[in-house]
């Protein structure tokens, strides 16, 4: 199950602006796609994940290093000599094609015979939800269809790795939330892996096998979704993947000194480390307690509360003026309202669950 | 006043003076130009007033059986200004479509800069510049200076008054007219597709004829419309280029009219020039038609 599909062995790739200025797309990465696996690579724009998925589908050379697939190195391959299909962010249907056409494309490019062809278009169509559609042009399809069009084209001649670039950003948010469970479902039945590429960190959650986090051409944090979330490696991480509160202090015993005067109080995180850390408590980690609750607290005033339906989100400042975001369920909508009044809250942390990251620049 | 009637009127009003024109200068021309090419030759020019049919079998050849024989000239000159048209097209998309991909792939400035370029001949007189090919051409001019001294030929080449001479004075004109058409389409042209067709597993020839020749074939076609067409009729080129050895149909009309005195005989050979080109134009709005029809 582990075994690895893709592997690139430092990788590097610089491009050089029209300012004359040297970007380091890749930066000597190192990374494995496990067979079968659901792979996002997560990360702002410009920090070259798209570089990444590009050099796998061969349309980027590296500066060095080397990519292979499944054991061949494929570092000098031709595009379409490499056994990747890609789905393109505009999904790149051919206007002058019918849908059958763009779906058989890569079967006819292989001398697959016409009947044979035919089946297996349909096939690929069904599975995508639009079966009986070949006859179509692809410009009389909506954005959603075409996009299920560009994903038939793309595994109808079974690649080994299927790369997605960032396929589903021009769909509105309902159908994109459908098409993101689709996928997931499609991957696990094609028992393919598929190479994800993203901005959109929900997206990366509710998908993935694994998510790389990448900055500047280099990967932050490689892990499944859980793991990223609860115990982000550093705090580019822990601010890229869903809302955080992060306090930077010093370790001392037991406890993280914070720069403010504030004590966090740890459950042996800190073990026999000294010096500064950073630690994470997400929002719906703090709960509204009493003055008298005998977990530890921070006291804070609320400076706004927002009521989304699913809960609440309570923006609130310490007494030193840190801001912390709390998310309250509508369970606690009591204490919330208790809140709401005082402009007061106690927030409740159980040092268990506080994940400790180094502090940036200083290990 | 109703308004499609006032509608109706302003462009009334607005087509008017172009329309009147057309009629007057055109139209009415075109007209004499039909029923002339029906009545027969006066001895000396004009037209006789008598029902004449023979003026269009001549140019196949089969003329008047009363004092006439089979003789295809007039056939061959037809025949010639076909391949000669066609040649020209098939040389300046040589000539643009590789051209038109450079072009497209540059920066915006070096984009003007090119397709300036490739306007400028339009500031210079046309027949000085295909005088100028007479002097490169001709039997003592540079090429052959060059040949010669380096002893590479013995006898200097016959390079003017060919009908390779009036196919590259062809060129020469109609590569700016070729170019245009062919570069909107290269310009426009999604690379997208053509990466997508690659990630697909088809290599660059495959690409080729199946997504980038396709998508550009608009350009292609409206470019060799726009060549052939004026091609065909030309008669400057071939007059100074091809001599008295190599003739077009524009060339013979002009003959015809002026020293054969042959104005029927020249008035049908103008019909069937236009009539070659309207067939042609019909193809092109046929073809695009149908590419529009199926979403292209």
């Amino acid at each position: 199950m582990s075994e690895s599909i893709v592997e690139l062995v430092g990788a590097r790739k610089v491009f050089t602006s029209p300012e004359g200025a040297e970007v380091k797309a890749l930066d000597s990465i190192d990374m494995q796609v496990c067979r079968n696996e659901f792979l996002t690579l997560l990360g702002p724009s410009g920090c070259g994940k798209t570089t990444m998925l590009q050099s796998i589908g061969g349309f980027v050379r590296l500066d060095s290093g080397t990519i292979s697939i499944d054991g061949v190195d494929v570092t000098q391959t031709p595009p379409h000599r490499r056994p990747v299909n890609t789905v393109f962010q505009s999904y790149a249907l051919f206007p002058h094609m019918s849908v059958g056409q763009n779906v058989g494309y890569a079967l006819e490019v292989r001398g697959v015979a016409q009947a044979e062809r035919r089946w297996q278009v349909g096939e690929a169509l069904a599975m995508v939800g639009l079966g009986g559609l070949e006859q179509r042009r692809p410009n009389q399809l909506s954005g959603g269809q075409q996009q299920r069009v560009a994903l038939a084209r793309a595994i109808v001649a079974r690649p080994k790795l299927l790369l997605l670039d960032e396929p589903l950003s021009a769909l509105d948010r309902n159908l994109r939330h459908s098409m993101q469970i689709e996928l997931k479902t499609l991957q696990a039945e094609l028992g393919i892996s598929f190479v994800f590429v993203t901005h959109d960190q929900e997206e990366a959650l509710t998908m993935s096998d694994r998510i790389a986090v990448l900055r500047d051409g280099r990967i932050q944090q490689i892990a499944p979704p859980r793991q990223i979330y609860d115990q982000p490696g550093n705090a580019f991480v822990a601010g890229f993947i869903g809302a955080s509160n992060l306090f930077e202090g010093q370790i001392g015993d037991d406890v993280l000194a914070l720069d403010d005067g504030e004590v966090l109080h740890l459950a042996g995180q800190g073990g026999d480390r000294s010096g500064r850390a950073i630690a994470i408590i997400r929002p719906e980690q703090f709960t509204l307690a009493s003055a008298t609750d005998e977990r530890p607290t921070l006291e804070a005033t609320v400076d706004q509360i927002i009521f989304v339906g699913a809960g609440f989100e309570l923006y609130l400042r310490t007494k030193s003026g840190r801001r912390i975001s709390v998310a309250a369920p509508a369970s606690a909508r009591d204490a919330v309202a208790r809140a709401e009044t005082l402009r007061q809250a106690h927030l409740a942390y159980d040092p268990l669950h506080l994940h400790l990251m180094p502090a940036e620049g200083k290990g | 006043m109703s308004a499609p009637l006032r509608e109706r009127l302003q462009l009334g009003l607005l087509l008017g003076p172009a329309s009147i024109f057309l009629a007057i200068f055109f139209l009415v021309p075109l007209g004499i130009m039909v029923v002339t090419s029906f009545l027969a030759p006066g001895l000396y020019g004009g037209v006789e007033w008598e029902f004449y049919p023979h003026n269009f079998g001549r140019i196949l050849g089969f003329a008047d059986p009363a004092f006439e024989e089979f003789d295809p000239v007039y056939l061959e000159i037809f025949l010639r200004s076909m391949r000669i048209a066609a040649m020209t097209v098939l040389a300046t998309l040589l000539v643009c479509y590789p051209a038109a991909f450079c072009i497209s792939m540059m920066s915006q400035w070096w984009k003007n800069f090119c397709l300036f370029l490739i306007a400028l001949p339009f500031f210079t007189s046309l027949i000085v510049r295909l005088f100028v090919w007479v002097l490169i051409l001709r039997q003592s001019g540079p090429i052959n200076d060059v040949l010669l001294s380096l002893g590479l030929i013995e006898r200097p080449l016959e390079m003017i008054y060919t009908e390779g001479a009036i196919i590259l004075g062809l060129v020469y004109i109609f590569v700016p007219f070729m170019f245009m058409p062919v570069y909107a389409s290269v310009e426009k042209l999604d690379w997208s597709l053509v990466r997508a067709s690659q990630d697909l597993g088809a290599g660059p020839i495959r690409t080729f004829m199946r997504v980038i020749l396709p998508l550009t074939a608009p350009g292609i076609i409206g470019g060799s419309v726009i060549v052939f067409i004026p091609a065909l009729g030309n008669f400057v080129v071939p007059a100074i280029l091809g001599g008295a050895k190599v003739m077009m149909l524009g060339n013979l009309i002009e003959q015809q009219f002026l020293s054969a005195r042959n104005w029927p005989f020249g008035s049908a050979l103008a019909m069937l020039v236009m009539s070659v080109m309207l067939i042609v134009m019909m193809g092109f709005v046929l073809i695009s038609g149908r590419r529009k029809g199926r979403g292209a």
